[in-house]
């Protein structure tokens, strides 16, 4: 009998945790809404998303994210051309190539690289990179979308990598059996047999990756030179969504428009992580069918 | 057209032997069974005549494996021509997870120098019809291969090696994860076969080497202890041991 009540009361309270994130999850999400949407009092949908100019302490306010999307995409876009290409190649040669010693070694680079906070690696951003990025391109300043991207690259590839490498992995031994048995070589069973029976899972790596890349704040807030206007090259000043909230939350007076139209970009980057997450999801998904 | 000659064959995973002086003749255009109990050495066996078992640390190997008057166990020998040659079909049918076409160009397209899509159309065809699978699956050639039913994906397996033109097929109990009816099917198929490759098959069932096999050789811990035409093997065994075997004393 004790153990029966003991039973069910340990189990109500799984219950209650679980429904309680949901419900956080909920109420933050209604907040966002709630504090967003009133922005639309002010300023039509059309003319937040696409307006050109955000000055949004100026009278009257020009509340018009365009720059800010067109910032965050061109340092996600670059940071996607660095990482893509670097990271799955770089969890091919962990999953197949490496002798098991540097395996282990490499694992653990990743792991490390993993675990260094993003403010750290916007400092050594900073100091190192941007000034490289000022002298080889001849800039008047080395703060810059590219800075931003290759930073964030650093930051995508952990994801990519590990994800990656696990989907690689668990390529059943049978796939690659079959094509050496056919006399195919090593570089010739992982491209035409190991990617494509991995594809799902490196696609999946790729999404959570550059959904990690549009969330990031801190780094990119340091290098990118947060000038909210509309790049035209990578070697341009800009500023993305995340560093906009982050830099102006704290002056917006509480239920201004500012102060609104700050919230009503937060939601912008909601639907796009959650659309991104969503979109990993799918590929995974796949893949376990 | 090769047959293969085993002389003194010696294999160790680490300290363990698991082959132990083999000598043997693989005749072609014919099927030999290699039976015996589990674990006695018949998969390693097969894994030797294409180098399989190179990818399994601590192998070594001595003595003599002749294929058109080459030593395969050299460490020169060109692998890929090997396995070209060579090829093997295994105990559970894996198909690439690409097209059923794609499968089955799959040798073209890492051997050939220049890919004809006209050639690699015609040795779909062929292919599939020397596996009796064409006319079952012309017209759906682009579907996944892993939608298809054991069986179907067995003999694609079959065509994918056939598509590579070997001399020698390797076969690790290729129906034993099929029914009944397909095995016999398959069967069937490997006496069709029979009369253009040397076939070399492992089996646990007994009833299958009589049935498909024209030598069989029994194994027993590592060691070949008799090898005969499978008639002399099923009526007349010499040793005491193959004759427990077959009569059911080992299981
Ligand atoms: N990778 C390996 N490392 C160490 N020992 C192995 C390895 N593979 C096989 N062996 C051993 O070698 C012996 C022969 O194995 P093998 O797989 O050739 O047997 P088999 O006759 O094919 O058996 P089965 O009928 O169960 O398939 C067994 O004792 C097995 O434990
Ligand atoms: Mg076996």
């Amino acid at each position: 009998m004790f153990r029966k009540a003991k039973e069910f009361i340990i189990e109500k309270l799984i219950q209650v945790c679980g429904l309680a994130s949901i419900f956080f999850v909920v109420v933050i999400f209604l907040f966002l809404l709630k504090e967003g949407l009133a922005v639309f009092k002010i300023v039509t949908p059309l003319n937040f998303l696409f307006g050109k100019s955000w000055y949004p302490i100026s009278d009257p306010a020009q509340l018009g994210i365009l720059p800010l999307i067109c910032g965050s995409l061109l340092v996600t876009l670059g940071a996607a051309i660095i990482s893509i290409p670097i990271g799955v190649a770089c969890a091919i040669y962990i999953a197949e190539i490496a002798p098991s010693k540097t395996k282990e070694v490499l694992k653990a680079g990743v792991e490390l690289l993993a675990a260094i906070p993003s403010v750290v690696l916007g400092f050594i951003g900073m100091v190192t990179l941007v000034p490289w990025v000022k002298n080889i391109f001849h800039l008047p300043t080395g703060l810059t979308a590219l800075s931003g991207s290759i930073m964030l690259a650093f930051m995508a590839m952990p994801t990519i990598v590990s994800i990656a490498e696990d989907a690689l992995y668990s390529v059943p031994k049978s796939y690659k059996e079959g094509a050496f048995a056919l006399g195919a070589t090593h570089w010739q069973t992982i491209h035409r047999v190991m990617l494509p029976a991995a594809s799902s899972g490196i696609l999946a790596a790729v999404m959570l990756g550059i959904g990690r890349v549009i969330g990031e704040t801190m780094a990119v807030m340091m290098i990118t030179g947060n000038a909210a206007v509309i790049p035209h090259s990578l070697l341009q000043p800009v500023r993305t969504l995340t560093a906009t909230i982050a830099a102006e939350m704290g002056e917006a007076v509480v239920g201004s428009e500012h102060y609104f139209a700050l919230f009503a970009i937060g939601i912008v980057l909601f639907i796009i992580s959650f659309a991104i997450n969503v979109t990993a999801d799918l590929f995974l998904h796949r893949e376990n069918r | 057209m090769a047959g293969i000659r085993v002389n003194n064959l010696d294999l160790w995973y680490g300290d363990f032997q698991a082959l132990k002086n083999v000598s043997a003749d693989f005749k072609e255009k014919r099927i030999t069974a290699i039976i015996g109990p589990s674990g006695c050495g018949k998969s390693t066996m097969l894994r030797v005549f294409n180098r399989m078992n190179d990818f399994i640390e601590g192998v070594r190997t001595s003595g003599e494996i002749i294929i058109d008057n080459e030593n395969i166990i050299n460490p020169e020998t060109d692998l890929v021509l090997l396995r070209k040659k060579v090829g093997m079909v295994f105990q559970r049918p894996n198909p690439f997870p690409l097209s059923i076409y794609e499968n089955i160009v799959f040798g073209e397209r890492i051997h050939a120098e220049k890919i004809n899509k006209n050639n690699l159309d015609e040795i779909v065809e062929q292919s599939l019809k020397s596996v009796l699978l064409w006319d079952e699956l012309k017209d759906k050639l682009n579907r996944p291969a892993l939608s298809l039913s054991l069986e179907q994906k067995q003999r694609l397996c079959i065509a994918r090696l056939i598509a590579v033109k070997p001399e020698v097929l390797l076969m690790d109990e290729p129906c034993s994860t099929l029914d009944p009816q397909a095995t016999q099917r398959i069967e069937e198929l490997m006496r069709e076969l029979r009369k253009n490759y040397t076939i070399i098959i492992v089996t646990h069932n007994m009833q299958q080497a009589a049935r498909v096999s024209d030598d069989t050789g029994f194994m027993l811990l590592g060691e070949l202890i008799e090898f005969d035409s499978t008639q002399n093997i099923f009526t007349a065994p010499k040793d005491k041991r193959t004759e427990d075997y077959i009569t059911g004393r080992y299981g």
